[in-house]
C-alpha cells in the first residue's frame, strides 16, 4: 500500500477493505467514459449504426429493454464501500426512478436510464471507482466471488484478490473482446461453494495441495440457460503463478473454436459438450505449453499489492459469545428470529455475518430504494467498517458486525423495511426481472415470486420448512438460475398465455445438479398451489435434518410427480 | 476498399490478385490461400507477395511460407467475429515479421484491439470508410493510454508500469 | 407477404431515451391510442416502410408491426401479452413510471 493510498483511506475515515484504484486504474475508467461519450455521439449522428454501436453499448452495460434502457453497473466480486452504495442511491434518484435491482451476478441494474444520460452516469460512477465495463456483451463479464469472502469460518483463502487480479486482466482485452458469446467466471475459496462455480463458464476453486501450496482447481463449461451443464475439471491444480497463462489458453481455445453459427450454441459449455472435456483439456494444455512464459509469468508483487487491499480491517479481540445478544434475543422474539435466520457465523469470535434480505414478503426480489441503499451504507459504517457485499442470491451482506451490535443493527434495518428474517428460506426467492422489464422474457417472474412469498408469509411456517431455494426465471436464458433451484420455476409461453414449468432438485454448490422437470406447465394462479403441495409433501416425508433437496434426492423425483398427479385426480386445479 | 495505417487512410501499395490472374513478375500482390503453396514454389526470392486467409486458418498452414511472406491479410467475416484477433497473435508468436492486415467491416473502436493483437493495418469497405472517417480512427487509437494485459502490442502495459514503479 | 389477419400498429424504441413509441399520423407517439392502425397488408407495409426510414434517421430502433384489436373506444390494444406489457409498463411498482401514468388497459 502506498503512502497516497493510506492517506486516502484515512481521509475517508474508513479502513481499506477492498481494492482501491491507483492512478492507472483511475485513468483507464476515465478514458472509458470519454470513449463511450464519443460512441454515443457517433451513434446519434449516425456515424455508427445500431448494429455497430450495440456491442460497444453492451460492453458498457447498457441494454435496450421492454420499456427503456437498462444499465448494469459492475460490483466487482460483489464488494462495495458505503461511499459507493451512497453513490448508487444518488444515481438512482438523479437519473432513474429512485431504486435499483441487485442481480444474480452481484451487479446492480437501473431500469430507466436514458441513452443520452448514460455517459454522465458512468462519469458519476467513475468518481467513486465504479463502472459498467463488460457487464454485458460477448466478452469476459464481472468476476463473481463468495459473498462471505474474508470472513467465513470455512475459508481457505479470500477469493477476492484473485477476482480483482482477473478483473484487471480481462478489462478491454485486445484478443478476447469479440468472443462467440458471453463469458462468466466465478471464484470460491472455501470448503463450501457460495459462488456457484460449477455453473460458470470458468469456475475457480482455491485449494491447497499436499505441500500446502495454494493453487486453483479450474472447472470449465458450466452454465445455465437453454442447455444447462455442470462444469468439468480442466485443471486439477493450477499453481497461482500459472493461473493467468492457463486462463489465456482456455480463452484462446474458446475464441478460436467456440461455435459462431448459432447464438444458442455459442457458449463454451457447448464446445466442451460437443468435443468432450478430454479434447478440450488437450487443446488448452497444448496452448498453455506454447505460450511465452517469460511474458505471461506471474507477478507475485502485483498479486501481493492487490491482496493487501483485502487485509482484515482492525477487528477487536472479543469474547466468543455476546451477553448483549443473548439478552436481546430473550427480550424481543422478532429479533431472535432475525438472529437465528439471517446471521451466520464469522471466523472471528464475537463477530457475525449478517444477511440483509431484499425479499420482503410480497416485494420485488432484489430491489432496493435509494433510501434503503443509504440506510445500508449507514449501517455498514456504524456496524462494519463501511463494507458491504451483494450476494448472487440478490441480498446484501454486512460481513463484520459485532454480535454486541446485532440488536441495534436490526432496529435500524427494521425501520427501513430491511429486516425480513427469511435468508435462505422459502420466501427468499431468487427471481430475474422477467417480462415486467426484460425484452428477452417470455413470461413475468416477479408476480410469481410475490405470490409465493405471500402464500408462505407466516414466519414460523417458513422456519419449520427450513432452507429451501426457490428460483424463478422469466425465460429460457435462466438469469434467475432456476436450473439450480431446489424448486425451479421457468416462465414460458403456451398458447398465447404465460405458462410456468416447475423443476425440482437443482443445486448450485459443489454437489451441483440440474433440476428435473415436474410436469406440464401450469398457470400463474396455480404456481403457489403447486409449490405449497410440494412443500407439504416434503414436510410429511422428510427425515431428521433433511433439507428439501435431501428428501427429494432420497425418495426420488417420481414420488413428487405423483403428488401433483394425485392432486389433479382429486379435482384440485393443477 | 480503404486502408488505415497509423490512424490515417493511406494508398494501398498492395494489389489483391484474382485467382484466375497469373502470378505477376513484379509489384506487391496478395494471393488467396489456395494459391499460396504454388506461389511459394514458383516465385523467386525477390518476389514481394502476401496471402489473404480466412479467420479460421490454422497457423500451421502458413508456417512453411512465413519467411517468404511480406503480408498476411486476415478476413473478418463480421466485425463481431473475433477469431482474427487470436490468429494474428498466433502468427506473431510464430515470429511473423511482415505486415498483418485485418480485412473486413471493422469498426474504428476495434482499432486498439487490432493493434494489441499485432495487426499493422486495417482494410475496410468504402461505404464504411465514409461513415468512419480518419478522425474516428485516430481517436480510437488514442482512446486509452495504457492496457491491463502484458505481452500485447500497442499501448504500454499497466502491469509493467507498476513493476517499474516498485523497482525504482 | 404474411397473411394479414388483424389490424396492426407499428412499435419501436426511441433511440435517445428507450421509450416505447408508436407511429402515429404525424410522427412517433408515446400514447398508443394515437397510433395509426393499418387495416390491410398494403397499409401495414407502408406503415413499416415509413417507420423504418426513421431507423436510418437515427431516431428509433427495433421497429416492428404488432397485431391489435380495436376496443369500443377505438383504441388499439395489442393481442399478445408481451406487446400489452410494452404499452402498459411493468405490472409491478405501480406507484412509479409510466405504469402509474397510464390508464388501465
Amino acid at each position: 500500500m502506498t503512502a497516497i493510498d493510506l492517506h486516502v483511506a484515512q481521509r475517508q475515515n474508513a479502513p481499506m477493505t477492498t481494492y482501491r484504484y491507483d492512478a492507472y486504474d483511475a485513468a483507464f475508467v476515465s478514458e472509458r467514459v470519454a470513449e463511450f461519450r464519443e460512441q454515443v455521439r457517433r451513434r446519434l449522428s449516425g456515424a455508427l449504426t445500431e448494429e455497430e454501436f450495440r456491442p460497444f453499448r453492451l460492453m458498457n452495460g447498457l441494454y435496450l429493454q421492454l420499456h427503456a434502457y437498462m444499465l448494469r453497473v459492475a460490483i466487482p466480486y460483489g464488494t462495495l464501500t458505503a461511499r459507493q452504495m451512497r453513490r448508487l442511491a444518488d444515481i438512482a434518484d438523479k437519473w432513474d426512478k429512485g431504486y435499483g435491482h441487485f442481480t444474480t451476478r452481484q451487479n446492480l441494474q437501473y431500469n430507466w436510464p436514458k441513452l443520452v444520460d448514460t455517459p454522465d452516469i458512468l462519469e458519476s460512477l467513475a468518481e467513486v471507482e465504479m463502472h459498467a465495463i463488460q457487464t454485458s456483451g460477448n466478452c469476459i463479464r464481472n468476476v463473481t466471488a463468495d459473498h462471505f469472502a474474508g470472513v467465513a469460518p470455512d475459508e481457505i483463502e479470500d477469493p477476492r484478490p484473485t477476482a480483482e487480479f482477473l478483473r484487471q486482466w480481462s478489462s478491454l482485452h485486445s484478443e478476447f473482446s469479440f468472443l462467440p458469446r458471453k463469458f462468466k467466471i466465478a471464484v470460491t475459496g472455501a470448503a463450501h461453494d457460495r459462488a456457484a462455480i460449477m455453473v460458470h463458464d470458468i469456475g475457480l476453486r482455491i485449494v491447497r495441495n499436499a505441500t500446502g501450496e495454494i493453487g486453483y482447481q479450474v472447472v470449465v463449461g458450466g452454465g445455465l440457460g437453454r442447455s444447462p451443464f455442470i462444469g468439468k475439471v480442466v485443471g486439477d491444480f493450477v499453481p497461482r503463478e500459472d493461473l493467468l497463462a492457463f486462463l489465456e489458453a482456455i480463452m484462446r481455445v474458446y475464441n478460436r473454436f467456440g461455435r459462431r453459427d448459432n447464438k444458442y450454441k455459442a457458449r463454451v459449455k457447448i464446445l466442451v459438450h460437443e468435443k468432450g472435456i478430454d479434447e478440450i483439456r488437450a487443446a488448452v494444455e497444448a496452448e498453455f505449453a506454447a505460450m511465452d512464459r517469460s511474458v505471461f509469468s506471474h507477478d507475485p508483487a502485483e498479486f501481493e499489492r492487490i491482496a493487501a487491499f483485502f487485509a482484515p480491517p482492525p477487528f477487536e479481540s472479543l469474547p466468543e459469545a455476546s451477553a448483549l445478544l443473548r439478552a436481546a434475543k430473550l427480550e424481543t422474539p422478532a429479533f431472535a428470529n432475525f438472529a437465528d435466520v439471517n446471521v451466520s457465523a464469522h471466523k472471528l469470535p464475537g463477530y457475525a455475518i449478517v444477511t440483509v434480505s431484499l425479499k420482503p414478503i410480497g416485494g420485488v426480489p432484489g430491489d432496493a430504494t435509494s433510501e434503503q441503499m443509504r440506510v445500508l451504507a449507514d449501517a455498514s459504517e456504524r456496524f462494519g467498517f463501511g463494507e458491504l457485499r451483494v450476494s448472487h442470491e440478490q441480498n446484501i451482506i454486512l460481513p463484520h458486525v459485532k454480535q454486541d451490535d446485532l440488536f441495534a443493527l436490526w432496529r435500524m434495518l427494521d425501520a427501513a423495511g430491511l429486516a425480513t428474517a427469511n435468508a435462505g428460506l422459502v420466501s427468499d426467492i431468487i427471481s430475474c426481472p422477467g417480462l415486467d422489464y426484460c425484452s428477452l422474457a417470455t413470461a413475468r417472474s416477479i408476480p410469481i415470486a410475490q405470490a409465493i412469498s405471500k402464500r408462505f408469509s407466516d414466519m414460523s411456517r417458513q422456519r419449520r420448512i427450513g432452507k429451501l431455494g426457490v428460483k424463478i426465471s422469466g425465460c429460457i436464458n435462466a438469469c434467475g438460475h432456476h436450473h439450480v433451484g431446489a424448486i425451479g420455476i421457468l416462465g414460458l409461453e403456451k398458447k398465447g398465455q404465460e405458462s410456468y414449468q416447475i423443476t425440482l432438485g437443482g443445486d448450485p454448490t459443489f454437489s451441483a445438479s440440474i433440476g428435473e422437470i415436474l410436469g406440464p406447465g401450469v398457470t400463474a394462479e396455480q404456481v403457489p398451489d403447486v409449490v405449497e403441495h410440494l412443500v407439504d409433501y416434503y414436510l410429511a416425508e422428510r427425515e431428521e435434518g433433511e433439507a428439501f433437496i435431501d428428501t427429494w434426492r432420497r425418495i426420488g423425483h417420481a414420488r413428487f410427480k405423483d403428488v401433483l398427479r394425485r392432486e389433479g385426480e382429486d379435482g384440485a386445479d393443477i | 476498399m480503404a486502408l488505415i495505417s497509423d490512424g490515417r487512410f493511406i494508398e494501398d501499395a498492395w494489389r489483391r490478385l484474382a485467382d484466375e490472374e497469373a502470378l505477376p513478375k513484379t509489384g506487391k500482390f496478395i494471393v488467396s490461400l489456395p494459391r499460396l503453396e504454388h506461389a511459394v514454389e514458383v516465385l523467386g526470392p525477390t518476389a514481394t507477395f502476401g496471402v489473404i486467409v480466412p479467420n479460421t486458418t490454422e497457423p500451421s498452414a502458413l508456417i512453411a511460407a512465413l519467411p517468404r511472406l511480406e503480408l498476411i491479410s486476415i478476413t473478418f467475416p463480421a466485425f463481431a467475429d473475433g477469431r482474427g484477433f487470436s490468429l494474428a497473435r498466433l502468427l506473431r508468436r510464430a515470429a511473423f515479421k511482415g505486415e498483418l492486415r485485418a480485412s473486413g467491416r471493422l469498426v474504428a473502436d476495434q482499432y486498439p484491439h487490432a493493434i494489441g493483437c499485432g495487426f499493422d493495418t486495417i482494410e475496410i469497405p468504402d461505404d464504411l470508410a465514409e461513415r468512419q472517417d480518419e478522425e474516428q480512427w485516430r481517436a480510437a487509437l488514442n482512446a486509452y493510454s495504457m492496457s491491463y494485459q502484458r505481452g500485447y502490442a500497442g499501448r504500454g502495459s499497466i502491469l509493467e508500469a507498476r513493476r517499474k514503479a516498485v523497482r525504482s | 407477404m404474411p397473411v394479414f389477419k388483424h389490424p396492426q400498429i407499428l412499435i419501436a424504441s426511441n433511440l435517445i431515451d428507450g421509450d416505447v413509441v408508436f407511429l402515429g399520423p404525424s410522427g412517433w407517439e408515446r400514447d398508443h391510442r394515437r397510433a395509426r392502425v393499418a387495416q390491410s397488408a398494403d397499409e401495414a407495409a407502408a406503415l413499416e416502410a415509413s417507420g423504418k426510414r426513421d431507423i436510418s434517421a437515427n431516431r428509433v430502433v427495433d421497429v416492428y408491426l404488432a397485431d391489435v384489436e380495436i376496443g369500443r373506444d377505438g383504441a388499439p390494444t395489442p393481442l399478445h401479452y408481451r406487446e400489452r406489457m410494452r404499452v402498459k409498463g411493468p405490472s409491478v411498482r405501480l406507484d412509479l413510471g409510466k405504469q402509474a401514468e397510464k390508464p388501465a388497459l
